[in-house]
């Protein structure tokens, strides 16, 4: 029955056209782009030793996995109550949490499945490594998508619409970009904006998996924040969380 | 034994009393109407028997369950259709078939359940996609994909083309005959009058009438009304002094009689024994819709 409703989650998911383009697409477009840029392959001292194209395809993960959370997920969950499927599923066997949980499911899958093929693509075109670290990188890969994922769950709990949950979901999204080194890499921000921004959600997400992806053990500290991301947030938002 | 109780329940909104002490019991097999104004709390009522709203007091029993305790159970056994609800604006018609059957332990057979709706032709359409109508009949397939023992509906054909409202009638006769009990809400009075057994009027939250179609208009105006144009001219007083007659109103040419028991056969054999002829003759008989009116003090409004 999960795996039923998980599947047509899917099936419905690959419908909505501009999320398959926006989560697996344009990640793996950017690595294309500029991991086929001549010098992609060289380590580089603004990008803390980092090739570009190691860089690039870290930053592809953490759009990739901004958008799954503080985007598709509200936009989706926040419609599904708005349009009473939720409320229409409390009426059957079928607990409405079970589309919840098979919506989570399926994005974290997706999440896992663009970070392979970013990992797979990087490594035999570009040369960058697999991840040197591997254990810490799918910690910090997991607990990023526990943060943003559980943030984008507070966004649905608390937005009236599925227009508001997209609302608010951009609210979140584009600073969350900005301070997690997306638009200029963290080794070039100014000092203060440089700490604020590692211990932001997907700040915190990408430099641990950057980290972890050259073999440097992430900071204890990076990842326990995240940690108090996902639970903060995934606490309020079963608290506040209306099923209608 | 009924198969739905209810027994004086209330449910309150924050200051607005939705439902006011309601009880009605609802047999097996029947067709249960519950008929009222917007607002009366008709949607409340049925949500308490589909176990998505908790009393505020009194008890709720459906198939000796309790809705809010035996869930799981209970959802198994009651198929319902809510007044407002909508489906993934992506998904098939026949994907949302499929998909709801195999919740339950005992699925319908999703391509008959669509045949039989009429939306054949519609299957490999998203839901997003469908008209209104269209819509609506999705939903009343849905509330039937579990097989279940009682389908709750709610303003069944609401948005429907009367074309499509009486195949949904039949369809809902169908599924009856196969002994599966209906509790409807509805607004029509033609419905009400077509499919219902027995029927609660709610205003306001209280329930003002339980009785068949026919007991309800009984109940209001026992009274029938003749219209004719004799001719030739009559006196007044042959029709008056029939003991079925009440009232003979005269305006112009035609007169209005109003009487009880066999009314038409005692006025159409005086008239023939005086060998006059009743023109334009149209007997009136309180409909329904009278009887809403005298039972709640308003007209009911209709959404065509
Ligand atoms: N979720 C809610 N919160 C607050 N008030 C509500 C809620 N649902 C219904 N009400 C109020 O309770 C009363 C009864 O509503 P209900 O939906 O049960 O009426 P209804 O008979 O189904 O009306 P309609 O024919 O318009 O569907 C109304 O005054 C309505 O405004
Ligand atoms: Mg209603």
């Amino acid at each position: 029955m999960f795996a039923r409703i998980t599947l047509m989650e899917l099936k419905l998911t690959l419908r909505e056209v501009v999320v398959p383009l926006f989560v697996l697409v344009l990640p793996l477009g950017l690595l294309l782009g500029f991991g086929f840029q001549p010098g992609s392959r060289h380590p580089d001292a603004h990008l803390g030793g980092q090739t570009s194209a190691a860089y690039i395809a870290a930053i592809g993960a953490g759009i990739c996995l901004a958008i799954l959370g503080l985007n598709v997920l509200p936009t989706a969950l926040a419609g599904y109550r708005e349009k009473g499927v939720l409320r229409r599923l409390a009426t059957t066997p079928v607990r409405p949490v079970y589309l919840l949980a098979a919506q989570i499911v399926l994005y974290a899958a997706a999440a896992l499945f663009t970070v392979a093929v970013l990992i797979a693509v990087g490594n035999v075109l570009f040369g960058t490594p697999v991840p040197k670290a591997l254990p810490a990188f799918l910690a910090a890969l997991l607990l990023g998508i526990a943060a943003l994922f559980a943030i984008g769950l507070l966004v649905a709990a608390v937005a009236p619409s599925g227009r508001a949950g997209q609302g608010i979901g951009m609210i979140l999204f584009f600073p969350n970009l900005f301070l997690g080194g997306v638009y200029i890499p963290r080794e070039a921000m100014p000092a203060v904006l440089r700490d604020i921004g590692d211990y932001s959600p997907l700040g915190a997400t990408l430099k641990t998996m950057r980290d972890a992806w050259m073999g440097t053990e992430p900071r204890v500290a990076q990842l326990a924040i995240m940690a108090a991301y996902a639970v903060v947030a995934g606490f309020a938002a079963t608290k506040l969380f209306r099923w209608e | 034994m009924p198969v739905i109780e209810v027994t004086n329940l209330h449910k309150r909104y924050g200051d607005t009393v939705a439902v006011d002490d309601v009880s009605f019991s609802v047999e097996r097999g029947e067709i249960f109407g519950i008929l009222g104004p917007n607002g009366a709390g008709k949607t409340t009522t049925v949500e308490c028997v589909e176990g998505l709203r908790a009393p505020d007091r009194g008890r709720v029993s459906v198939l000796g369950l309790d809705p809010r305790r035996d869930r799981a159970e209970l959802t198994q056994r009651v198929g319902v259709q809510l007044q407002e609800s909508e489906l993934p604006e992506k998904m098939k018609v026949a994907e949302a078939v499929a998909l709801y059957g195999s919740f339950y332990r005992r699925p319908a057979d999703g391509a008959r359940l669509i045949d039989e709706l009429g939306l054949a032709y519609k299957r490999d359409t998203r839901f997003g996609k469908l008209s209104g109508g269209q819509k609506q009949r999705v939903s009343i397939a849905l509330a039937l994909a579990g097989s279940p023992e009682i389908a709750v509906l709610d303003e069944l054909t609401t948005g429907l083309d009367p074309q499509a409202r009486r195949d949904t009638w039949q369809l809902i006769e169908q599924v009856r005959d196969r002994g599966v009990t209906i509790l409807l809400v509805t607004h029509f009075m033609e419905e009400a009058e077509r499919l219902c057994d027995r029927i609660a009027v709610i205003d306001s939250g209280r329930v003002v009438a339980i009785d068949t179609p026919a007991g309800l208009v009984a109940r209001v105006d026992p009274e029938q009304r003749i219209r004719f144009r004799p001719s030739p001219a009559l006196d007044d007083r042959m029709l008056r002094e029939l003991p079925e007659v009440h009232t003979v109103l005269r305006s112009g040419d035609h007169l209005t009689v109003t009487g009880t028991g066999a009314l038409l056969q005692a006025v159409t054999s005086m008239l023939a024994r005086n060998d006059i002829i009743a023109a334009d003759l149209r007997v009136e008989q309180t409909s329904l819709d009278d009887a809403f009116v005298a039972l709640t003090g308003r007209r009911i409004t209709q959404e065509a």
